[in-house]
């Protein structure tokens, strides 16, 4: 594919809006390991992004670099037009970027309503003090959070297991109650690492419908990574293909679909 | 027969006190090691410290002032004033949670991701520390600590029991005061944790590191809160064992038996913390009064670790933890 067709944009919800985040010339090693090679794309506000690619390709180190786990060697991230310095991951959740894991990192202790409600905490803040304070009016600050909470709960159709320990929670629920969390904080930009690896078709439709909702109703931009090209090809707006670190492809889903690279490389053809 | 069992009950109502003071300094450990995974080998002398700055805020004492005479050839000692009891544990609350601060930034933040041994070594290191700092900053004789807690037999309560059993319980003012503030104590931290935000954001890092800082929790912030809290609790536990048995160091060898109460109750649960301590406090009582005169006595310097790893062996997760069962 040429430079030329790779950049043009598709007739997605995020055609002609404004790029919300910019990753430029970004490469991550891990000792030996390259883990990202001089990976630029960028994601437009209100579209979903899908990142596919063979494991191991990079992507969830991607998503790591964009919520702070990882800190690139090189590169430059911008978002919301400037330029965004090293940050610790807790103060980028702050500025409106919140994640799921591929791995589920739910608070297993803890129910699924207060796993939802911490998903708030950069909405209402620790308030050790304005606790100690004032006790009444942290609690109506508490109220109005648990509301949207209660929302967004009806919202993923999960109230039967409002107060359940969601380390008890099959599979499939746990990510959603996961997705919970990442929604209550009202995310500008909504990262997903594999939402529905291991979920079984009726599961990923539902999914799929949440994630579509999100981004219709809410506006959400999202970033998704995704092995089920079903799913990629149904809810992605563009498409980033990488492999062995790279940027191989960059498109709408049906340009990436037919790319001969995207191909190659998932039917391991060597290099 | 039937005074020799009021007589056991007697001994078990003891235990019972002795063992609400387990749990209190059992809770210091149990907090730190759920929310940022480290055995804070330093409780003890904590409370040790504690202890020490409440009696030098209290008594007028310099700090440092050694150290000050040593340099300047000065003789300064006291300040010439007496502080009352609530401002001086109010100072050293202060104290506490800057050293909370402190620590945070000067150890923690460091070993971030670093193994569970290495932040470990760290705390024996600080704990070596901060028994020298101690000395160094109130001096080393040893200090009697009166915040006004009543003490001596309660005879009340022996009056009573010998009116209505026919057998005077010996029970110390003290120690039921002790009980008493445990209770609260474990109380408002058991509603602290499952109720406030604070509370919340703490269970969450205790869960999970990577999940807690992606929905906006600051460790660092929560580990100094965290410390702060267990600097809470070691200057209640400093207070409570330094009023039965003076300010001197080995008030901080009560980390020791804060150890078999964690083996028992299990290191992540403050269920366990309080349950474990209690019956550490009874059953070392119980047993050296049944089995004390036949074996040759001393029983309580032992008993409670074989009772722990009696348990350890059939219990391994604790009273209360939570049975890791390996995926293989
Ligand atoms: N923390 C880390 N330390 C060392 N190497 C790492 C680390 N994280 C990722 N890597 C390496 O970087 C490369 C890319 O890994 P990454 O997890 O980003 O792939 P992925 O595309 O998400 O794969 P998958 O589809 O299997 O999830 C791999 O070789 C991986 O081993
Ligand atoms: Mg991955």
């Amino acid at each position: 594919m040429t430079e030329e067709a790779m950049d043009k944009p598709s007739d997605g919800v995020g055609c002609g809006a404004a790029v919300l985040m910019d990753i430029r010339n970004v490469s991550l090693r891990f000792g030996g390991v390259k883990a990202l090679r001089d990976v630029s794309f960028d994601i437009r506000e209100g579209e979903i992004r899908a990142i596919i690619g063979p494991n191991g390709a990079g992507k969830s180190s991607m998503l790591n670099v964009i919520n702070g786990f990882y800190h690139p060697q090189e590169g430059e991230i911008w978002f919301r037009g400037k330029r965004r310095p090293p940050m610790k991951p807790h103060t980028i959740a702050r500025h409106g970027i919140a994640r799921t894991f591929q791995n589920i990192a739910l608070f297993r202790g803890m129910s699924t309503l207060d796993n939802i409600m911490t998903g708030r905490i950069t909405r209402m803040g620790l308030g050790l003090l304005s606790h100690a304070i004032w006790w009444g009016w942290a609690e109506r600050e508490e109220v109005q959070h648990r509301e949207r909470v209660e929302r967004i709960i009806d919202f993923l159709e999960i109230q039967p297991i409002r107060k359940t320990p969601v380390g008890r929670l099959p599979y499939g629920l746990q990510k959603r109650v996961e997705l919970g969390r990442a929604l209550a904080a009202e995310p500008t930009l909504l990262l997903l690492d594999e939402p529905m690896a291991g979920m079984n078709v009726e599961e990923k439709e539902d999914l799929s419908r949440f994630i579509l909702d999100v981004n219709d109703e809410f506006g959400t931009t999202i970033a998704l990574i995704e092995h089920d090209m079903g799913v990629v090809m149904d809810l992605s707006d563009r498409v980033v293909v990488m492999d062995y670190g790279r940027k191989i492809a960059d498109g709408s889903p049906q340009e990436v679909r037919n790319n001969q690279d995207v191909i190659d490389a998932y039917l391991g053809v060597p290099h | 027969m039937h005074e020799q069992l009021l007589f056991a009950l007697e001994v078990s109502l003891n235990g019972l006190m002795t063992g609400v003071l387990y749990s209190l300094v059992a809770l210091g450990f149990v907090l730190i090691f759920k929310a940022s995974g480290v055995f804070n080998y330093a409780q003890g002398v904590m409370a040790l410290f504690a202890a020490l700055t409440l009696v030098g805020f209290q008594s007028g004492q310099v700090p440092f002032a050694h150290l000050i005479n040593a340099v300047f050839g000065s003789n300064i000692h006291h300040f010439g004033w007496h502080l009352p009891v609530i401002l001086s544990i109010l100072l050293t609350l202060l104290v506490m949670v800057l050293l909370a601060v402190v620590i945070e930034k000067l150890v923690l933040k460091h070993l971030i991701n670093q193994e569970p041994i290495v932040l470990f070594m760290a705390t024996i290191g600080l704990a070596y520390f901060l028994e020298g700092f101690g000395d160094l900053m109130w001096g080393s004789e040893i200090k009697r600590l009166d915040v006004g807690i009543p003490q001596g037999i309660s005879e009340s309560i022996e009056n009573f029991t010998f009116e209505s059993l026919g057998y005077g319980f010996f029970i110390d003012r003290l120690d039921i005061v002790a009980t008493a503030v445990a209770a609260v104590l474990v109380i408002s931290l058991t509603v602290f944790s499952q109720y406030s935000r604070v509370g919340r954001a703490l269970r969450a890092v205790a869960d999970d590191h990577q999940a807690a800082l992606s929905v906006g929790i600051s460790l660092r912030y929560i580990w100094v809160v965290v410390w702060s809290v267990a600097g809470f609790v070691a200057l209640v536990a400093g207070i409570m064992w330094g009023a039965k048995s003076g300010v001197q160091f080995s008030l901080s060898l009560i980390a020791l038996k804060a150890l078999p109460v964690l083996m028992l109750g299990g290191f992540t649960s403050i269920p366990g913390a309080i349950i474990g301590g209690l019956i550490i406090g009874v059953g070392e009582k119980l047993f050296e009064f049944l089995m004390g005169p036949l074996i040759g006595g001393a029983t309580e310097n032992w008993f409670a670790y074989v009772l722990a790893l009696v348990f350890l062996v059939f219990r391994p997760q604790g009273l209360f933890g939570e049975r890791i069962i390996e995926r293989v």
